[in-house]
């Protein structure tokens, strides 16, 4: 149970960092942004007190101290600055490292001690705290992330601790404290039972509270923290307000209603009360029905209420969130049973058209329209927006460009675009690589640039946007661009395009994507080995993505990702070359057309086809794939656009329209260029998928070389 | 033995090619099938007869016949796809195997099986364990990690 608990607080305070880092990057950018410095604040504050909860008593410690800081700058009394960013990052990635050491394991605090350090000296007129101490501040935030907003309840405690509570060796203090940690807090205590002096024990405790707590922790947690008093006090906990229920009435109850469901008042008397027309809380006071604490802590609560509902109107759209975390291996499987279950109805609308049955073919379609749903749904459950990822990127740029002493910003557009989460777990890679080459040879220097008559400081654009059934990610600099020459001279160097070769720009281009290719002529830290785009190059390929480069010299340089939406199921078009069925996929295809004996004789051996017009190459798939037997008199075309180009495959025979399960080929076949993978077919043969972009290269390829 | 390395009496399951008979060690074994009808991909050598659908999953099939140098499998009734667990680069991995057909489990003590000699044998004897006796008849125990490391598969795959 308990390790369970840690693996979710783990988990939790994950994402409490990453949404701490954005946080802190967005404050650079604003730093006198009020809500950005309270996010900060109470990630760190749920990342302590959750901590302290599980045992992580290093991660309470330090970013107790971390949080004093901002504490401090939350209340106006210090101000954001560059070096006070650094160092709470830097605090960020040492908690980071904090939770990933075992619990009980001795750690490595030389790294979180200089930052203290560092911190404390960034605020020496004012005290801190000494370390371990556990003073709660006196107005406590809601250690809650927004988004937990949602299902926050308002309870209304009264702890009436036995009168020898003291002797016991409880603290009544420390129980309201603990209470104060679970979520906004405010407290009254009571004194109308405290006996005239002559009667007074000084060991006993006559004084009891009126707590209105705001937390999102529920029933048990509050009556966790009475758990060792709970025989000897009396605690009554009320719910009062809940986030789940429509905010029907404007304000919370009347005062009188309050205290009349307190039993402090009976509604006899409070009738009688409001005849007197006075303000009611004095009134009660005055004819000495209720004393004044009484009023007062029924105030607060109307105010705590009030202003509890007002937060939540005023942040309607984290609302509506209601959410649930779901292990990613539950997924994965669903997907998978989606997957199957998407064979399966290949299989049955055949067998169905095939039959004839007029019911059993509605029946059928009914099955696949619903299938068709199911998997659209089931795939968009693992759909993500890529802006996640942005942050981690904005904080690369900020501390690469410190260190190769460039001044660099880094501008994003497109964070809510959604992608498939393995797809956007495996774009990190390539896109640290680009990120890292923009930088280190994109971007000059600050005094290069004002010679070029540019900004001093570079700017680093990454965004995303949907594109039919692709994203398109870009990343944009407004660097030296690339040298078009060198890169020409060095491919010509080592023999990846010849000398006389007439190539376009893009071509070009692309050699930086060949292994080993680096025309850097220093290696530095950050990049030149040439590794780096060659990453880029097989993380994008693994993708099923495509690669496209643009750039102006002296102006910067563009990298356009095309990144399919999702691995899993895609739609495709299924055709047969002899027996054999082969599936291309249906968003690069444009039409398809006839291809006639005649039309073949009279093109004078050049696969050269005429559609409308336009002249259109086309590759007749059955001659490069050395297939054997006899073309049929007339053969199909399917044209696609390939990064902008219109080309043909030939094939016998088009099927039709077919939702397509990518299955892996596995690593017997990963050499095999051409082929991305493969599906299973209605009848249970396998069908393999084709690369157009791939097949089209390679045959560019073997043309180029037999010229 | 250590100059085979095989120390335990373990099962094997022999199978046929051509006329000869080899053996695998049952462990590595995951199932039995019958022909079925494999999707060849292009543009791969001749051994590679391409892939299958197992119950869902795509899993390649060698001609373990075209591997050893001998014609190529011709389908009869006997012919079977043996589906084994080898382990590629440190991955486990699944495939199926063409063979002629298949004979039966033996168990063989580690005295029993004598290494490979290096000539005679026609094949390889990197892909031989060792030499086992069944009946009086020599079976040439495999080494199927090795017969389907990457780098065998790779160098014919180019």
């Amino acid at each position: 149970m308990m390790e369970e608990a840690i693996a979710t607080y783990r988990e939790e305070a994950s994402e409490l960092l990453a949404e701490l880092e954005t946080s802190l990057l967005d404050l650079e950018e604003t730093p006198d942004d009020n809500d950005l410095i309270n996010r900060v604040f109470r990630a760190m504050h749920t990342i302590k007190g959750s901590g302290a909860m599980f045992g992580f008593d290093e991660i309470a410690s330090f970013t107790h101290e971390v949080e004093t800081v901002f504490d401090m700058v939350r209340n106006g009394k210090m101000t954001v600055t560059k070096r006070l960013l650094d160092l709470t990052l830097k605090s960020r990635d040492h908690i980071s490292y904090l939770l990933s050491c075992p619990l009980g394991e001795a750690v490595d605090r030389s790294d979180g001690d200089e930052i203290i350090a560092g911190l404390r000296q960034l605020v020496p007129q004012i005290e801190l705290p000494q370390k371990g101490s556990t003073e709660v501040p006196a107005i406590n935030l809601p250690a809650v992330s927004e988004d937990e907003l949602a299902n926050e309840s308002t309870w209304r405690i009264r702890f009436r601790p036995a009168s020898n509570i003291l002797m016991c060796g409880t603290s009544p203090i420390s129980l309201i404290n603990e209470l104060r940690g679970l979520g906004t807090a405010h407290v009254v205590a009571q004194f109308d039972e405290i006996p005239p002096l002559d009667e007074i024990v000084g060991e006993n405790c006559y004084i009891y509270w009126d707590i209105i707590l705001t937390t999102t922790r529920g029933q048990d947690a509050i009556k966790d923290v009475f758990i060792f008093v709970e025989d000897d006090c009396e605690i009554k906990i009320e719910l009062i307000d809940k986030s789940g229920l429509i905010d029907k009435e404007e304000g919370y109850k009347k005062l009188g209603d309050i205290l009349v469901e307190r039993g402090d008042l009976s509604p006899v008397e409070m009738q009688k009360v409001l005849m007197l027309q006075k303000r009611f809380g004095e009134l009660l006071v005055e004819q000495g029905i209720v004393s004044p604490e009484k009023v007062q802590s029924a105030l607060i609560e109307q105010q705590h209420v009030k202003s509890v509902r007002k937060e939540r109107s005023e942040a309607p759209q984290q609302e509506a969130a209601a959410s649930i975390r779901v292990p990613a291996e539950r997924l994965d499987q669903l997907i998978n049973l989606v997957g199957e279950m998407v064979t399966v109805q290949a299989h049955l609308s055949q067998v169905s058209m095939a039959g004839g049955d007029a019911t059993f073919i509605a029946i059928s379609e009914e099955v696949e329209r619903l299938t068709n749903e199911l998997r659209d749904t089931a795939l968009n459950i693992r759909m993500l927006p890529i802006g996640s990822t942005f942050s981690k990127f904005k904080r690369l740029v900020r501390d690469l460009s410190s260190e190769l002493g460039k001044e660099i910003e880094m501008e994003t557009f497109g964070a809510e675009t959604e992608l498939d989460k393995t797809v956007i777990e495996k774009l990190n890679d390539p896109l640290v690589h680009i990120i890292r080459n923009s930088i280190d040879h994109g971007i000059e220097m600050p005094e290069a640039r004002k010679a070029a008559g540019k900004t001093s400081h570079g700017t680093v654009y990454l965004g995303a946007e949907h594109s039919g059934d692709s994203v398109l990610v870009t990343i944009r600099d407004d660097g030296a661009g690339l040298d078009r020459d060198r890169i020409r001279a060095k491919a010509v160097e080592r023999g990846l395009i010849s000398a006389t070769a007439e190539v376009s720009d893009r071509e070009i281009y692309a050699q930086i994507f060949a292994p080993g290719f680096s025309t850097a002529e220093k290696v530095t830290s950050v990049s030149g080995r040439g590794v780096g785009m060659d990453v880029v190059k097989r993380g994008i390929d693994g993708l099923r993505g495509s690669i496209g480069v643009d750039s102006t010299r002296g102006s910067g340089t563009t990298i356009t990702l095309k990144i399919p939406l999702t691995l899993a199921i895609i739609d495709s078009l299924l055709v047969k070359i002899g027996k054999d069925h082969f599936v291309l996929p249906l968003a690069s295809v444009e039409e398809c057309i006839e291809l006639t004996r005649e039309d073949v004789n009279n093109s004078h051996g050049r696969n050269l086809a005429n559609v409308r017009g336009a002249i259109i190459p086309y590759i007749p798939l059955r001659q490069h794939f050395l297939m054997a037997d006899q073309r049929p008199e007339i053969e199909q075309i399917v044209i696609a656009d390939i990064h902008g180009t219109k080309v043909g495959f030939v094939v016998d025979h088009v099927v039709g329209e077919h939702q397509t399960v990518i299955k892996s080929l596995g690593k017997m076949y990963r050499d095999v260029k051409g082929v991305s993978g493969a599906t299973i077919l209605g009848d249970g043969t396998v069908a393999l998928i084709l690369d157009m972009g791939v097949l089209l290269h390679s045959i560019e390829k073997l043309e180029h070389a037999a010229v | 033995m250590s100059v085979t390395g095989i120390t335990e009496t373990v099962q094997y399951l022999t199978f046929k090619l051509s006329d000869e008979v080899f053996a695998l060690d049952v462990a590595k074994v995951r199932e039995i099938l019958e022909i079925t009808s494999i999707t060849k991909v292009p543009q791969t050598p001749d051994f590679m007869r391409g892939v299958i659908n197992l119950r869902g999953s795509v899993v390649p099939v060698i001609d373990m016949r075209l591997k050893f140098g001998m014609s190529a499998t011709e389908q009869t009734v006997n012919t079977c796809i043996i589906v084994v667990e080898i382990n590629m680069d440190g991955d486990t991995t699944v495939l199926g195997a063409l063979a002629d057909s298949v004979q039966e489990v033996v168990e063989m003590e580690p005295e029993s099986i004598e290494a490979a000699p290096h000539i005679g044998t026609k094949l390889n004897t990197d892909f031989i364990k060792g030499m086992g006796k069944v009946d009086s008849r020599f079976v040439m125990i495999l080494d199927i990690d090795r017969v389907f490391s990457s780098d065998e598969l790779s160098d014919l795959g180019q």
